[in-house]
């Protein structure tokens, strides 16, 4: 028995692929051109396609109704969808060419978005274009253009255990103002299992501490890292301190996965979280009485961080007057408000800011952070920087604050030098 | 002659039979290996097909941004790697060790219960991994089941999923030996000697416990179906011969169990390289990174980070490493004659 000529399956395999190939591409340019008439895309008067990161069922609940009442009103219809992966989902839409039409964008991954020509910059086709805060305007614009309409936003504030405060014979007089008063305060209140004061280990927290001190990650204009500064060092050391002496923890540290559960489960006495922990605390804590107060100023003076998520519109949309017009629906002042109701954000148009502030007299410290607060960087691949920069504050209180603003300097530096 | 041209029919027959599987092989794996071999050396942004005109080639850059420069990518890929490395160089022994243990122990004739025992040692494997790492994120929460256990024997169990630090730091830690100038100033990849050094971070502790757990049930049945092959009359022989039961083992059974230890480390040895869904449902890489792995690394690149041509560039890295690997170990375990 002679073996079968082996040499014969290397041309006919290559055959077989080169076939393939030739199909596949024809495949892969086919859909390439489809853009804008792909049939499932929505073309005009299409059905559209609504896709959120949701907070949890209240939000999704929420954004379902306020969709619903549009899509009545105009005889569009649409769905709404929450995502499990936001990031992921919106990627795999735009690469397959059928991404939803309507979606969160948040600041950090706008740029990327932005620079591959994925997003519309609709901002100025809006009515209420001039009633979005200023800062917010300014965290949606990249190059000049206002890509998207702001959601919402949130400010940091120091969330205060009403129970334990009085325990300790504090009063409203001793709410800190100062950074020496905030380690007092956190050291009165760490007693037994309870730490006065815990946060969640990531710049999105201790980061809050950086225009306190007076310093930011990057200059004004965005064009140079600023991250490696005797303020921001300042401002690492002070944390750590703090956490040396025990009275401040991060969450994890204390087995929990963010300040607000900490808080919720009295492992610490205070936090610094954002205007979300309503929901939190009324849905898995609603024994724990709580105050609000504004951070404390630190050498500079007031400080905190916004967060915000715009709805952006993807440019291969066949339906972008629909999607401009359920964006105007979704940012008005009214709608605002009962997302403001439904799941305690902030409303991005200052027309809604008297009618929330007198709604929530307790959250007035969130509102009033909006004045001086600072948004993280956005700028492309940033978001990147700041995953590493997290990673490194996991391990500040052992670390060297130095050293760790040095390697995430570099790391900026190369991100704003592009 | 005749019997040359009968041949020739059989050889296009032949390629008629397999051409359905060939087609479809082509279409769902050789293709989409080529497509993701050309994103890795273009700039495609994540927008539409990597074969329109406006996706320009960028030859090695996507690689060299990973490999060399010193730039974020680097210092990640280079994390991610001295993770994988640990993962796959205690994973791999530990459950090959395991697995032939519960094999040995379950193939003994003298064990009452034995098809109880298989299916309980074989559950692990059939549950669905993401089941398991939520289960093991609660087992191993700091104030969970294992430290309380370790608590009953006077440990003060670390916050496993949140605990950062390499176990190798830790223990040298402990006996005062502290960072040396020479490991913390040179780097490779990116990241200093030293950290290279650190060893699996307790979070990766737990993920290496939980990877043993789930895998050594499917090899543990390899080994049965090979010990089932080993006839009697060759362990009779040996008792003959007067050998101990341990001499048996060493040199009977380990030699002829020889290429189903071959099949355990090389699928052992590619999944461990591969390990992700435990890191996607479980810590994302956190905390610190320790647990970031180049097959989740790769993902968050591309859908996260928009960097699809860097994040392609990985899965071939690790592809080229995983077959370097495998004909090293085929090298390293051939018959010597």
């Amino acid at each position: 028995m002679k073996r079968l000529p082996g040499h014969r399956a290397v041309p006919a395999l290559a055959l077989a692929l080169a076939t393939s190939l030739t199909l596949a591409a024809c495949g892969g340019s086919g859909f390439d051109d489809g853009g804008g008439s792909s049939s499932d895309g929505g073309g005009d008067g299409g059905p559209l396609k609504v896709l959120i990161g949701s907070s949890g069922e209240a939000e999704t609940a929420a954004v379902k109704e306020a969709v619903a009442a549009w899509a009545e009103e105009s005889g569009t219809d649409a769905t709404v969808q929450a995502a499990t992966d936001l990031p992921q989902e919106l990627s795999q839409g735009f690469t397959s060419n059928n991404p939803p039409d309507v979606f969160y964008v948040s600041t950090d991954t706008l740029a990327g978005f932005a620079a591959n020509g994925s997003l519309l910059a609709y901002g100025d086709q809006l009515d209420n274009a001039d009633d979005f805060y200023p800062t917010l305007v300014d965290a949606f614009t990249v190059d000049g253009d206002f890509y998207c309409a702001p959601k919402d936003f949130s400010t940091l504030g120091l969330v205060i255990n009403t129970r334990l405060w009085k325990d300790a014979g504090l009063t409203d007089a001793d709410v800190p103002t100062t950074w020496d008063e905030l380690a007092a305060v956190a050291k009165t209140l760490t007693k037994g299992d309870t730490v006065g004061l815990a946060f969640g280990p990531e710049y999105q927290r201790v980061g809050s501490f950086f225009p306190q001190a007076g310093g930011a990650m990057v200059n004004d204009d965005g064009t140079e890292a600023t991250v490696d500064s005797p303020e921001n060092l300042e401002a690492l050391e002070f944390v750590q301190s703090m956490m040396q002496d025990g009275v401040a923890a991060y969450s994890s540290t204390l087995g929990a996965g963010w300040g607000g559960e900490a808080f919720g489960k009295e492992l610490a006495a205070m936090t610094i979280e954002g205007n979300w922990i309503a929901g939190a605390m009324e849905n898995d804590f609603p024994k724990i009485g709580y105050t609000v107060a504004e951070l404390p100023e630190g050498p500079a003076g007031k400080g905190t961080l916004a967060f915000t998520n715009c709805w952006g519109i993807a440019a291969q949309s066949g339906s972008t007057d629909d999607a401009v017009s359920l964006v105007e629906h979704l940012t008005s002042v009214d709608q605002q408000l009962a997302f403001a109701d439904a799941f305690g954000v902030i409303p991005s148009v200052q027309s809604a800011a008297e009618q929330y502030a007198a709604d929530r007299p307790g959250f007035e410290p969130f509102v009033a952070g909006a004045e001086y607060a600072q948004n993280p960087p956005a700028q492309e691949g940033a978001a990147d920087v700041i995953g590493d920069f997290n990673a490194q504050l996991e391990g500040l209180q052992d670390g060297d604050p130095q050293a760790i603003l040095e390697s995430v300097q570099q790391s900026m530096q190369a991100v704003v030098g592009q | 002659m005749s019997a040359s041209s009968i041949r020739r029919g059989q050889t296009r027959d032949g390629w008629l039979f397999v051409s359905p599987a060939m087609l479809l092989l082509a279409v769902f794996l050789a293709f989409p290996v080529l497509m993701a071999l050309w994103v890795s050396v273009s700039d495609w942004r994540g927008v539409g097909s990597p074969f329109s005109s406006d996706v320009g080639f960028v030859g090695t850059d996507n690689y060299a941004n990973i490999l060399s420069g010193g730039s974020l990518q680097q210092r990640d890929f280079g994390t991610a790697m001295r993770n994988n490395v640990y993962y796959v160089l205690f994973v791999v022994p530990l459950q090959t060790a395991v697995a032939l243990g519960l094999a040995v122990l379950v193939h003994h004739k003298a064990l009452k219960g034995r098809g109880f025992f298989r299916t309980a040692f074989y559950f692990p494997s059939v549950t669905s991994a993401v089941a398991i790492t939520v289960l093991w994120l609660f087992l191993f929460n700091s104030t969970g089941v294992v430290n309380a256990m370790l608590g009953w024997v006077g440990i003060d169990g670390p916050n496993w999923f949140g605990d950062a630090r390499g176990v190798f730091h830790t223990v040298l830690g402990a006996v005062g030996v502290d960072a040396p100038a020479f490991l913390t100033d040179h780097r490779a990849l990116g990241i200093s000697w030293w950290d290279w050094l650190a060893g699996p971070s307790f979070a990766m502790s737990a993920f290496i416990l939980l990877a043993v757990f789930t895998t050594s049930g499917t090899f543990m049945l390899l080994f049965i179906a090979a010990l089932n092959n080993i006839g009697d009359e060759i362990e009779e022989a040996g008792m003959v011969d007067g050998a101990s039961g341990w001499q048996r083992f060493r040199h009977l059974t380990v030699p002829m169990l020889r290429p189903t230890m071959f099949t355990v480390l090389t699928l052992g040895l590619i999944g461990t390289w591969q390990v992700f869904d435990q890191i996607y449902t479980g810590t994302q890489g956190g905390p610190a990174k320790t647990t970031l792995t180049p097959a989740y690394l790769s993902f968050s690149t591309s859908f996260n980070s928009q960097r699809w041509g860097e994040g392609a560039a990985i899965a071939f890295i690790l592809f080229a490493i995983i077959v370097v690997l495998t004909l090293f170990q085929r090298w390293a375990l051939r018959e010597k004659s």
